[in-house]
């Protein structure tokens, strides 16, 4: 069956555009395909920086035929109805359609359609312009004359010329006809912009990417990364050193070339003086250059790998001599900044926050980094951390956000914070803080480990919370741009991970109070609210580690965030719980306990009341009633005692011990006694059963 | 070595490729732009009037880069063509070192390049024009790289790239889309060269006030630091330390309350049809925007106020793109 070829060739398109625009052209044309009856055999999209090439193989060369039956009004019906009918299906008159006789409703008339398949040449012909007019881009342009016109064609950058062939293996393929804002669709494309400029003719998928590939062009990306990779490594190695992996950057530069030529240069080994990671960001950041590190001392080495985009014909000196100039130009103001902020003690930079805005209203970030400090130093001794310490590293945990280096580069905050700590004689600790507060980033990150950063990291996610509820503006749908749902989950893996024994919610009532009285629009409510989102953030990430959300909701019904409960505690009795469900103990009594809760339901439904208090002991008559409240109370003191303790799996195996009881119970008593105050008691001895067991979960919350 | 386009665009690019290009031969030594700053800023300008612009002489006011240029600001906008190449000395106040760093200026040249429409070869030509000063694409690593234009203060934006030369960023390429808060109808290719950073490249110094800027040898040598590493030191000082903050803050009042002024005024019959005053106006703009980033690198202007007055220099410029497109110049036929 015969294939597509279509390229469409531009001016440079982004780097970061190229692997979705590929997928996108592909699914765009494979779809339309395929609504189009055109079931293909298979696709790949590719690009270059300047281009989009697309291949699909195996089309049917038509479209099958299509028969189609339509139904029309009954024999006799209103004459707009027939007239609709004939217009609607294209016939001259009621002679051409059929007559079904339905002995039910009555005879009406059929419309028989038969529509040739077309052949797939003119279907992309058709669909082709339509898929290219309509692509989208993260962002597009106009350009040219025609961009006076309305409606001129949009691409990322100029579009120049569309290659766009169709046909058999064995034959000489068709051009599929079309044409876009004066650029005709045909078979000519054009090699590398400098090294094979001219233009070529190409037929087929095949024969395209070799003749490509003469002309200095390597259209898979994955190819180039290969090359690029294959060959850093190789040259690092060559000198006894290794390549700095870097997957982003790798994404990036492949993108940036067609002929990738890697290259190797060098620079002052003066520079190394500067942290390594001031230099790898120096270097990839502005220069979209790989760095190179030494196996032995495992640190950053004097060299840097290059890829061009030619074959230059001095073998790359001109092109090396250039990089290793802009670099030692770059380097040469990451070091001026890096020892200029070396000058200045990070407390002396902070009075310049008391002039920076954090937000509008919620004060500037002066005001912001004393609150972190005031509730740092109350968690401190929650996390085992030096009140004095973290009081010291909340304090200087933001200041590197006003270093020159962290101006340049701001992804290097709280790591510059670190060094330039250490480098003014803080304590480890201390130092260590400014980098790990900002931790977790996501469900990926690592959590810190020392106390001191532990207390700062928790201090500065929960403030920024408690300041956006007090302010009331909370992430709404996809819109969260002070990334506080991170901040949430930030705060709950650390508690978790760390385990951190204290309710939250007191924290943040504490904390409402201590600074935010001024401006909370009604802080009971939005700690109620908080909790609640804390207890949503929990979920997604219990159900993210695979725990059963009725679980979840069955503890949370029990014991809630928004009542107090320690995180640590919930997730604990979720782990108990799902364990002792595994149990033939468990199988049974929740087996018991929701039978309780069914005959509980009906009742107080029937009743339309609620048969809540304790049960008299004077109205049980017989044994297993007995012996079931005995075995109630026993258990309510045992489980509770094991609470207490935070021993969830004791008070598992406490709960555990009302099983014979309520099995026994359930076997010999008729809970809808004729006597009316019996019944009373049994079904009050029923929601006994359930309040002791929400001593760990509402059971009636857990799917069978 | 000049990529080629299909049938209906080759023959846009034939005709200034017919005419012979000066080679370098015929030019005096002193005069070669690998030589002198002075040499190089002539091959340019001679590269692109034989690209049929029109070579205009800098705009005698004060503004932060050569977009600023009403020859580019305001001819970009309505729908008559329009090519003009010119250097425009470019302030940053903020920029400035004292003269100390190799590579930063308060002040430098821009050479820049409006054509409207963007002709379906300005690529091409932007690349034989870096060969007409002295870089061959065989040998060096031309890049065109992702760069979205933004001027907040001119309320334009446009799609293009930075141009590198081995790693270099040398020039900025862009489409305008929109500018004066007026969309561009069609579409205008503009081209930024940096002056400075391109001719110490080609003459192979490190430090700009070791460029050569005559050409000359010996005693006849004059370099741009005897020309402008003096200036930089002065203006440092005046914009850091000692500039009239006051007297600035009254300007950019004075400057926005003019245009204001000029624009009610230039509506011819006080309809909104014809406007007669859009260039005068536009001064103003202007002013404002040089008082706004002297301010700005004086340290006087905080977080929360510099949003305010970038947004009404465009404010400015936005009400000056729209008397512009009801002038004879800017707009249809």
């Amino acid at each position: 069956m015969p294939d597509l070829l279509l390229e469409l060739f531009s001016e440079e398109i982004p780097a970061r555009m190229q692997a979705k625009a590929a997928d996108d052209l592909r699914r765009m044309v494979t779809d339309k395909l395929v609504a189009e009856g055109l079931v293909y055999e298979g696709a790949k999209a590719f690009a270059t920086p300047r281009r989009l090439t697309l291949t699909v193989h195996g089309i049917p060369a038509r479209q099958s035929d299509l028969k189609e039956e339509r139904k029309g009004p009954r024999v006799g019906g209103p004459d707009a109805a027939v007239q609709g009918f004939l217009k609607a299906t294209g016939l001259k008159s009621l002679d051409e359609a059929k007559i079904q006789h339905d002995p039910k409703k009555g005879d009406f008339y059929i419309a028989l359609i038969e529509k040739p398949g077309r052949a797939t040449l003119d279907v992309l012909a058709d669909i082709l312009p339509v898929i290219i007019r309509t692509f989208s881009w993260p962002k597009q342009m106009r350009w040219g004359e025609r961009s006076a016109k309305p409606g001129a064609l949009s691409w990322v950058r100029p579009l120049h010329s569309i290659v766009a062939t169709f046909g058999l293996e064995t034959e000489q393929p068709e051009i599929v006809k079309f044409a876009i804002d004066g650029i005709e669709a045909g078979q000519t494309t054009f090699g590398h912009r400098f090294m094979a400029p001219d233009a070529i003719a190409v037929r087929r998928f095949e024969d395209y990417e070799a003749k490509l590939l003469d002309a200095r062009v390597v259209l898979d990306p994955q190819r180039r990364k290969d090359a690029i990779l294959t060959d850093a490594k190789q040259l690092a190695f060559a000198q006894g050193f290794e390549l700095v992996e870097d997957q982003v950057l790798l994404d990036e530069v492949s993108g940036l070339v067609e002929w990738p030529v890697v290259l190797m240069g060098s620079f002052d080994p003066e520079f190394l003086s500067i942290p390594g990671e001031v230099i790898r960001a120096t270097i990839r950041n502005n220069q979209k250059c790989f760095v190179v590190s030494d196996p032995k001392t495992g640190k950053l080495t004097n060299k840097f790998i290059l890829t061009a985009n030619i074959e230059a014909s001095d073998g790359g000196k001109a092109i090396i001599a250039g990089n290793e100039r802009v670099i030692r130009a770059r380097l040469s103001d990451a070091k001026f900044f890096y020892e200029t902020d070396l000058k200045t003690k990070l407390e002396d930079r902070l009075p310049k926050f008391e002039n920076i805005v954090f937000h509008e209203k919620l004060g500037t970030q002066g005001e912001r980094i004393k609150r972190i400090e005031r509730l740092a130093a109350e968690i401190a001794p929650l996390v085992g951390a030096d009140v004095e310490k973290t009081r010291r590293a909340a304090r200087l945990a933001k200041a590197d956000l006003l270093t020159e280096v962290v101006g340049e580069f701001p992804e290097l905050q709280g790591l510059m914070g670190k060094y330039y700590a250490l480098a003014q004689g803080e304590d480890a600790s201390v130092a260590a803080s400014s980098e790990e507060h900002y931790k977790p980033q996501g469900p990926t990150d690592r959590v810190p480990t020392d106390p001191v950063s532990v207390a700062v990291a928790l201090a500065d996610k929960l403030d920024t919370l408690v300041g956006f509820w007090a302010i009331d503006e909370k992430p709404t749908g996809s819109k969260d741009p002070y990334a506080l749902r991170r901040a949430a989950l930030g705060v709950i893996r650390i508690v978790l991970e760390r385990r951190v024994k204290v309710s939250l919610r007191t924290v943040v009532e504490e904390h409402f109070k201590s600074s935010y009285t001024a401006i909370s629009v009604d802080a009971p409510t939005q700690t109620d609210l908080l909790m609640s989102f804390f207890e949503d953030r929990l979920k997604v990430q219990l159900r993210d580690q695979k725990a059963r959300h009725d679980l979840v909701d069955a503890v949370l019904s029990a014991a809630s965030l928004v009542q107090g409960q320690p995180l640590v505690s919930i997730v604990d009795r979720v782990e108990a719980l799902g364990k002792f469900l595994d149990t033939d103990d468990g199988k049974n009594l929740l087996a018991g306990t929701k039978r309780a809760a069914n005959i509980l339901r009906i009742e107080e439904k029937k009743d339309g009341r609620a048969y809540s208090g304790a049960a008299d002991v004077a109205l049980y008559s017989l044994n297993e009633e007995k012996a079931l409240a005995k075995a109630i109370d026993q258990v309510r003191d045992e489980a509770g005692a094991a609470v207490t303790k935070e021993d969830y799996a004791g008070a598992m195996s406490a709960i555990a011990k009302l099983r014979p009881a309520v099995d026994a119970f359930f076997e010999h008593v008729k809970v809808n006694d004729d006597n009316a105050q019996v019944r009373e008691n049994r079904l009050k001895l029923l929601n006994e059963i359930r309040a002791a067991t929400r001593a760990v979960a509402d059971f009636s919350e857990i799917q069978d | 070595m000049i990529p080629r386009f299909p049938a209906d665009t080759v023959r846009a690019l034939s005709a200034p490729l017919a005419r012979p290009i000066l080679t370098m031969d015929a030019i005096p030594a002193h005069m070669r732009p690998e030589r002198s700053f002075q040499g190089f800023i002539l091959a340019l300008q001679r590269f692109w009037a034989d690209q049929g612009c029109v070579i205009l002489q800098p705009y005698d006011m004060e503004m932060g880069a050569g977009t600023f240029h009403p020859a580019t600001t305001l001819r970009a906008l309505g729908p008559r063509p329009w090519k003009a190449a010119y250097v425009q000395p470019s302030r940053r106040p903020k920029d400035g070192r004292y003269g100390e760093n190799p590579n930063r200026l308060q002040h430098y040249y821009q050479f820049q390049v409006i054509i409207k429409p963007s002709p379906p070869d300005l690529q091409d030509l932007y690349l034989k024009s870096l060969a007409a000063i002295g870089i061959d694409s065989a040998l060096h690593d031309i890049r065109f790289v992702e760069d979205d234009w933004e001027s907040p203060t001119l309320g334009a934006w446009g799609l293009g790239w930075e141009c590198w030369c081995d790693g270099m960023e040398v020039s900025q390429f862009t489409y305008f889309q929109q500018v004066a808060g007026v969309e561009c109808s069609p579409v205008a290719g503009e081209l930024t060269y940096g002056l400075e950073r391109l001719a110490m490249y080609v003459q192979g110094v490190d430090r700009v006030y070791d460029l050569n800027f005559n050409g000359r040898e010996g005693a006849d040598k004059v370099t741009y630091g005897d020309v402008f590493l003096q200036a930089e030191q002065e203006y440092s000082r005046h914009n850091f330390e000692h500039s009239d903050a006051d007297m600035l803050f009254r300007q950019f009042s004075m400057a926005e309350e003019a245009c204001r002024k000029y624009l009610d005024a230039g509506w011819k019959n006080g309809k909104r049809e014809a406007h007669q005053m859009a260039l005068p106006a536009f001064d103003q703009c202007i002013k404002a925007s040089h008082a706004f980033n002297l301010l700005d690198a004086r340290g006087v202007i905080s977080v929360t106020e510099r949003q305010s007055y970038i947004m009404r220099v465009r404010e400015l410029a936005k009400a000056c793109g729209e008397a512009w497109v009801h002038t004879e110049a800017g707009r249809a036929a």
